[in-house]
């Protein structure tokens, strides 16, 4: 965004102005980097990512992570036949691990890409309506919605549903959206008396384009920060939902549904809890390292 | 005063809103669900008089407007209808089982306040240190771990590798429950006077409570370090300093009250995170709390029981936001003097 502003006046060529977006690459690329977890978080995520998508030929055991038994070799401890031991169906950890990233990054994705936008949207219209009728609709149902904690909530309406990913995905939408209303809200309804906004309603300019194209932008940094931080706390949501058995049902696997099986069998077949629960440590770790590296990279220059 | 007291009527006002938005919107979850909620109450061998007389007594033929103003009037009443469960009314259940959730979530606070502050005051005093970057490395792992895998983790560590602690319940099964008075079981035992049952309740409140605080601990801590290292800054501790004040004086009466402001709000949000995150643990250490009860009626799909959870944690939720608001404009005056809307 810096470059483009910055190629502009003098109506300079389009080659200095490519050079110009790549200088502003670069320059993002140096505020992202400057904090090592950042890289360390985004070298995690793409990792997860990747393990996520070619989820077939990593896990060592795609077999297992359907309706399997092998009593011969239930229980069987970590070791070089298999990595991180077998449950008590004799299936291995490792590749049901591998496979339930794919499930909690959809998770994470799907939550995020419903919840968001309609939080946006209704931040917007309440931040540019504010002291109208409107706007207070929209934030005393914001209000209401924040009223119970979200992993409340969201138990709850998963409770009203046949429990199946798509259905506990559904439930953490709706607890999660009112948050990007709040945050929206904040930054639009401050924004939205500003000059530039108001010579854009003297020339006519539509409601959608004060919307989307001034308030927007001045509101998107704060909301991509939130939404890769987002990602973590969704995933962390998801894995309690289907600890309780509200989410992803058996056989197929779910990090919190291998913990909630797991921990009954502590401490002799620990295997079956601790290796689940890192994971889960490690993917919202990556997430919040992500997170914050993309925050310092969005509101650093902006000052 | 009367600044405070306009302040605290708004927030009561406004509470009271909530509330009926909260319930409206928890009875539409609960009524616009697929399927018979007679049948989905009872099961599906019941006998047909079972079902009719189940939609008599909660005016299922109604139409869903009058369904909820029924529900609203017998709620103001203290009547939140008949567990399917335990066969029991909702309220009394409730009245069993709040207070054990209630005493673990404030011991965690209590934890979390105390851990918070000091953690964060001394990795503030000592910044760069050693506790300064264990509290920073607890602080991202904290965020990154669920209470519920703490709790398991703490559980196979502190129980099942050291037997340092019991695992399950309230109170240990051979030890005399004391009588019943505020319902807080270690005070009660500490009103009987019996200091054996205390420790032991102490015992089995240390894990889940931690488990339940160790986020929020971490979190508060490095705000309280940031926010006393901002204003450790200023001038007025400057000058303190200058004039020979001790340090120690300087941190405790004039650093830590200005830093103790957001420390106060982050705690307050982590509460909601605990009231959730509850559910979970006391399943885990098979605590016998409302929200081990709210997993049961979640996993039976017990309506009644479900609405009635739900409410009294937004109760718990809106009281406990409102004494945060009053501590955080003790603690900054500014804050009442704005009016504290939004």
């Amino acid at each position: 965004m810096m470059a483009e502003i910055s190629a502009q006046p003098g109506g300079r060529t389009v080659i200095s102005r490519k050079a110009a977006r790549l200088d502003g690459l670069k320059k993002n690329w140096y505020r992202f980097s400057r904090n090592r977890m950042s890289v360390i978080g985004l070298a995690a995520v793409v990792l997860i990512i990747l393990v996520a998508i070619f989820e077939q030929w990593i896990a060592p055991y795609p077999e297992h992570t359907g309706a399997y038994v092998d009593f011969a070799h239930s229980n069987v401890a970590p070791g070089k036949e298999f990595l991180l031991g077998t449950d008590q169906y004799g299936r291995d950890v490792l590749s049901r691990i591998v496979f339930s990233f794919r499930n909690a990054l959809a998770m994470g994705i799907g939550v995020l890409a419903v919840a968001a936008p309609v939080g946006v949207v209704m931040g917007l219209i309440a931040g540019y309506y504010k002291g109208r009728p409107v706007s207070n609709v929209i934030m005393r149902i914001v209000d209401v919605f924040l009223s119970l904690p979200s992993l409340v909530l969201a138990l709850a309406v998963s409770a009203m549903f046949t429990p199946t990913l798509f259905n506990s995905m559904m439930a953490i939408t709706f607890s999660w959206w009112a948050w990007y209303t709040r945050l929206v809200f904040g930054t639009a309804s401050s924004v939205r008396n500003e000059y530039y906004i108001q010579s854009a309603e003297l020339i006519g300019a539509s409601r959608f384009h004060i919307l989307f194209r001034e308030l927007l932008p001045n509101c998107s940094s704060t909301i991509l920060t939130k939404m890769t931080l987002d990602m973590g706390i969704v995933i962390l949501m998801g894995a309690a939902l289907s600890f309780v058995g509200l989410g992803e049902q058996p056989p197929n696997p779910a990090l919190g549904t291998m913990i909630a099986d797991g921990y009954k069998f502590l401490p002799d077949i620990w295997w079956l809890t601790v290796f689940p629960a890192l994971a889960i440590m490690l993917i919202v770790l990556a997430f919040n390292f992500l997170g914050d590296g993309i925050g310092d990279m969005l509101n650093s220059g902006e000052v | 005063m009367t600044d405070t007291l306009k302040f605290i009527g708004k927030r009561l006002i406004w509470s009271i809103f909530v509330l009926v938005g909260l319930s409206v919107l928890i009875f539409c979850i609960a009524r616009i669900i697929p399927g018979d909620a007679a049948v989905m109450a009872l099961g599906s061998r019941a006998s047909e008089e079972a079902y009719e007389s189940f939609r008599q007594e909660n005016h299922l033929y109604e139409s869903y407007p009058m369904q909820y103003v029924y529900w609203l009037r017998d709620a103001l009443n203290g009547d939140l209808g008949t567990s399917t469960q335990t066969r029991r009314p909702v309220m009394n259940d409730i009245r069993d089982f709040l207070p054990a959730t209630l005493e673990l979530i404030f011991f965690a606070v209590i934890l979390e306040i105390l851990g918070g502050i000091l953690l964060g005051a001394l990795s503030a005093r000592y910044a760069g240190g050693m506790l300064d970057n264990a509290v920073r490395v607890t602080s991202y792992l904290g965020i990154a771990t669920p209470a519920f895998v703490w709790a398991v983790l703490f559980m196979l560590v502190f129980s099942f590798l050291l037997h340092l602690l019991p695992t399950i319940g309230r109170i240990s099964d051979g030890m005399m429950r004391p009588p019943n008075v505020t319902g807080f079981m270690i005070i009660d035992s500490l009103i009987a006077g019996d200091l054996r049952a205390a420790w032991d309740i102490f015992k089995h409140l240390l894990m889940p409570g931690t488990a339940l605080a160790l986020a929020g601990t971490a979190q508060a801590a490095r705000i309280t370090r940031s926010s006393m290292l901002e204003n450790m800054n200023k001038d007025y501790v400057n000058s303190e300093i200058a004039s020979g004040i001790p340090m120690r004086r300087v941190i405790m009466s004039y650093v830590l009250r200005p830093s103790a402001t957001p420390t106060v709000s982050i705690i307050a949000l982590d509460f909601a995170a605990m009231l959730g995150n509850a559910f979970l643990v006391e399943q885990i250490f098979n605590y016998p709390g409302i929200s081990k009860y709210g997993i049961t009626a979640i996993l039976n799909k017990d309506l009644n029981a479900i609405i009635g959870v739900v409410m009294v944690i937004g109760i718990t939720f809106l009281i406990v936001n409102i004494l945060v608001d009053i501590i955080a404009s003790y603690l900054d005056p500014r804050i009442r003097l704005q009016g504290g809307g939004e």
